[in-house]
């Protein structure tokens, strides 16, 4: 198991290092930092000087991939690929474009992006499962039928009406949480209820739909016969021997975004007012601040590459003929 | 007036699939397996009523591809050589809606009201000065006193029932005709037998549609030329006219994403299946990658150096629709780029599995060529999947246009749009009295885009794939 997990992590390199040039390339060979610099300086202040200065200031203003004015490794390392680029294999991410240091910033807003993520995310995952088990439950009938139709129209709905509509009608209308905002300790709860509940609304339709088509494979399988023969109750069926033959293809989707998590949610983070990853995100986008966007893509590509490694890890926990070597 | 046709981008992109839409059903027509599957798809009133609804959409998104630019009157110094055209860009569909375009008012107004939504301080005619809520510059303004509008409305809306049975009896005799003498017996008792829902194809719930609609459509025309009918914006625009605009954005978006992306996804997913070795390590390395990168960071950052580029290179765009446009197919690039992954994964699988069939070996032992195996016996039978996926991914592409213009990456500030439209109706919420008919308007419109989509997509997968009885 160990081996397995050790070379699934070096399998993991040259992935990363795929994802860490192409981000390179798209960074700065479609636009030179030449571009860049004039666009953040604004094209009324961008001369000469004041590019190369915005250069200096900020370590752009080396070569690429090589360094001719270098000696022997220099020529290689003192680039700007080596130095933008490949350091982030080490969680070296450097100074964003106004100077802050994004290690540090990312660290201080992991905390409330996973105060948010990981409840809607647990509340989601149960809700979406018991009630898509209960609509196999009632499999082939009316309330199946409207069940997924409500499903449709829940998953039509863009996820940007539920977050205007909840805050609307819970903090204007009934005025029952602030609108937005965010504090530590207990005041959490005040803040973080409506987030978590809107996006556990608006995940529901989608999810269920989902796993009621899971459990439906699973539910002309034999032991579910036998089960029945046995004379177990159609509950006991679905919630003890369904669900738990069906972990597999659920873990499938679910385990590998447990990782990502703690990136947290553009959307919801922006309307919430929530300082978490998902708006230092958007407020990097909105001020194409590239250092930060460039940190935050490979940080998501590691946590994607960790949270496959963990869904074979979890195959073996809950299916002991999956094995590992 | 003279014209001067613009076609931009995205605009020939339309023409394009409209044209692989009629050769895939030409194609289809032709092949009995898939002509099979589409009657499958067409005995359900589901899907007939979802594609119905679907066409009515592109009509309007048709309408409004057909770009053209005005001849301006000649100045008194111009010479009549040299004809000078307005910069603004304009569409067939623009020029439909000319009175919602033009009337605009100061600001926001309600759904058929004939006051502002504000108050302001007006001079009266006697010289004082009065805090009211001014009349409307075009909405009722017709009018002379709010008691007069339902009466108004009524004898507007009169014809509207009987110009909709019309549309729908038209529809109905053209469906009846070409059965009638396919079949034999007269039309009369074809169009009774669509009507009583006896036809192969479930034409009852299209034509059903065909009628709503067609009232709606009536309604409009008879209704909009006078009254706001969805309200007005913060600049006055007409909530209607931006609503019927940004129905093109979400089906550009919607469809030519995928029709970017699908010439590669088909390329490589079937090479990487068919050929295996190193093209197969080389084309699964490249997917891993790009699947491994969170998609809304990549397009963020993909979007992001797309604008530096235009926004750097000003000389390539004659007019700022033609950059927008540029900026929107851009987008559909990008979106295609991260998409792509999973199709050409899917593909690859199957193919997988359909090499090693006795056909495709019998063609091989035929000494057939590689091109030719892929073409005519692998290609054909992945199409399903293809077909399955561009369905599928229509409606979460509409959705998502929403989302990443409300993040800023979406589509440019100023093409209409419903994700444009939601960002600014956002802040509207929290005004005293609440401004809603924009953030409705483009709730209903995008539901019903969007309803249609999915529940036509399940339609389709359960008539094309094979798995599913």
């Amino acid at each position: 198991m160990l081996a397995y997990v050790v070379r699934r992590l070096l399998y993991a390199i040259p992935i990363l290092l795929g994802v860490n040039l192409f981000t390179f390339v798209l960074f700065f060979g479609v636009n030179s930092p030449d571009d860049i610099a004039r666009m953040q300086l604004g094209s009324k202040y961008a001369n000469a000087e004041a590019i190369t200065r915005w250069k200096a200031e900020r370590g752009y203003d080396k070569p690429m991939f090589y360094n001719a004015e270098r000696k022997d490794a220099a020529r290689l390392t003192d680039t700007l690929f080596v130095d933008k680029s490949l350091r982030m294999f080490t969680f070296e991410f450097g100074r964003a474009d106004d100077g802050h240091d994004i290690a540090r910033e990312i660290r201080l807003r992991m905390g409330p992006s996973l105060a948010v993520a990981l409840p809607t995310f647990l509340l989601s995952l149960t809700a979406a499962i018991v009630l898509s088990l209960l609509l196999v439950f009632f499999r082939a009938t009316a309330l199946d039928f409207w069940g997924v139709v409500i499903c449709v129209a829940l998953m039509s709905i863009s996820s940007m009406f539920y977050i205007i509509g909840g805050q609307w009608l819970v903090s204007k209308m009934l005025m029952l949480v602030p609108i937005s905002g965010y504090a530590g300790g207990l005041d959490m709860a005040r803040f973080l209820g409506l987030p978590v509940l809107i996006g556990v609304v608006a995940g529901l339709g989608s999810g269920t739909r989902w796993y009621r088509t899971i459990f439906l494979e699973e539910i002309s399988r034999d032991y579910v016969r036998t089960a029945r023969a046995k004379g177990l109750s159609e509950l006991a069926v679905l919630f003890r021997h369904v669900l738990k033959n069906a972990l597999i293809p659920i873990l499938t989707g679910v385990v590998v975004v447990i990782p990502s998590l703690f990136l947290g949610s553009l959307l919801m983070e922006s309307f919430f007012a929530i300082p978490g990853l998902g708006s230092y995100t958007i407020d990097a986008i909105r001020g194409q601040d590239f250092a930060v966007v460039r940190s935050m893509v490979f940080i998501g590509s590691v946590m994607y590459i960790v949270g496959l490694v963990l869904t074979d890890i979890s195959y073996t926990v809950v299916d002991p003929r999956v094995r590992l070597g | 007036m003279n014209i001067l046709p613009v076609p931009l981008l995205t605009d020939c992109l339309i023409f394009l699939l409209a044209l692989a839409a009629v050769a895939l059903a030409v194609q289809a027509a032709r092949h009995t397996p898939s002509r099979e599957a589409w009657r499958r798809l067409g005995q359900r009133p589901v899907a007939m009523a979802c594609a119905t609804i679907l066409l009515v959409f592109a009509a309007i998104g048709f309408l409004d591809s057909l770009h053209y630019r005005e001849q301006l009157p000649p100045g008194p110094g111009d010479q009549a050589a040299k004809a000078v055209y307005s910069s603004e860009v304009l569409s067939v569909l623009d020029a439909l809606l000319t009175p919602l375009r033009v009337q605009t008012e100061k600001t926001y107004s309600a759904p058929f009201a004939r006051v502002l939504f504000q108050r302001e301080m007006l001079e009266l005619p006697d010289g004082g000065q009065a805090w009211v809520y001014p009349r409307l510059a075009h909405g009722a303004s017709h009018l002379p006193d709010g008691a007069a509008m339902l009466p108004d409305l009524a004898r507007r809306l009169l014809w509207t029932p009987l110009a909709a049975l019309l549309v729908t009896a038209a529809a109905l005799l053209a469906l009846a005709a070409p059965a009638a003498r396919i079949r034999g017996g007269g039309v009369l008792d074809a169009a009774r037998s669509i009507l009583a829902g006896r036809s192969t194809l479930a034409w009852r719930a299209a034509l059903l549609v065909t009628f709503l609609a067609a009232l709606c459509i009536a309604a409009g025309v008879a209704l909009a030329p006078f009254y706001h009918v969805l309200g007005t914006d913060k600049v006055g625009q007409d909530v209607l006219y931006l609503s019927l605009k940004s129905i093109r954005t979400g089906l550009v978006i919607g469809t030519l994403t995928t029709l970017i992306m699908l010439p590669f996804a088909i390329a490589l997913g079937i090479a990487a299946g068919y050929l295996g070795g190193w093209v197969d390590d080389a084309i699964q390395y490249a997917y891993t990658v790009l699947n491994s990168i969170p998609s809304v960071l990549l397009i963020a950052a993909s979007v992001l150096m797309m604008q530096v580029m235009i926004d750097s290179n000003p000389q390539w765009f004659d007019t700022a629709a033609q950059r927008s446009d540029a900026r929107l197919l851009a987008l559909c690039a990008i979106l295609g780029i991260t998409s792509w992954t999973s199709l050409c994964r899917l593909l690859r699988g199957e193919t997988l599995k359909l090499r090693e069939l006795d056909y495709v070996q019998a063609a091989r032992a035929f000494g057939a060529s590689t091109a030719a195996i892929l073409r005519r016996h692998i290609l054909p039978n992945v199409m399903h999947i293809v077909l399955i996926t561009v369905v599928l991914d229509f409606s979460s592409l509409v959705l998502a246009e929403a989302v990443l213009s409300y993040v800023g990456i979406g589509v440019d500030p100023t093409t209409i749009s419903f994700g444009t439209m939601i960002n600014m109706a956002r802040a509207e919420l929290a005004r005293e009295p609440v401004v809603w008919w924009s953030l409705a308007s483009a709730f209903v419109f995008m539901l019903v885009l969007v309803l249609a989509a999915n529940l036509l997509a399940d339609a389709v997968r359960d008539a094309f794939d094979p798995r599913r009885g």
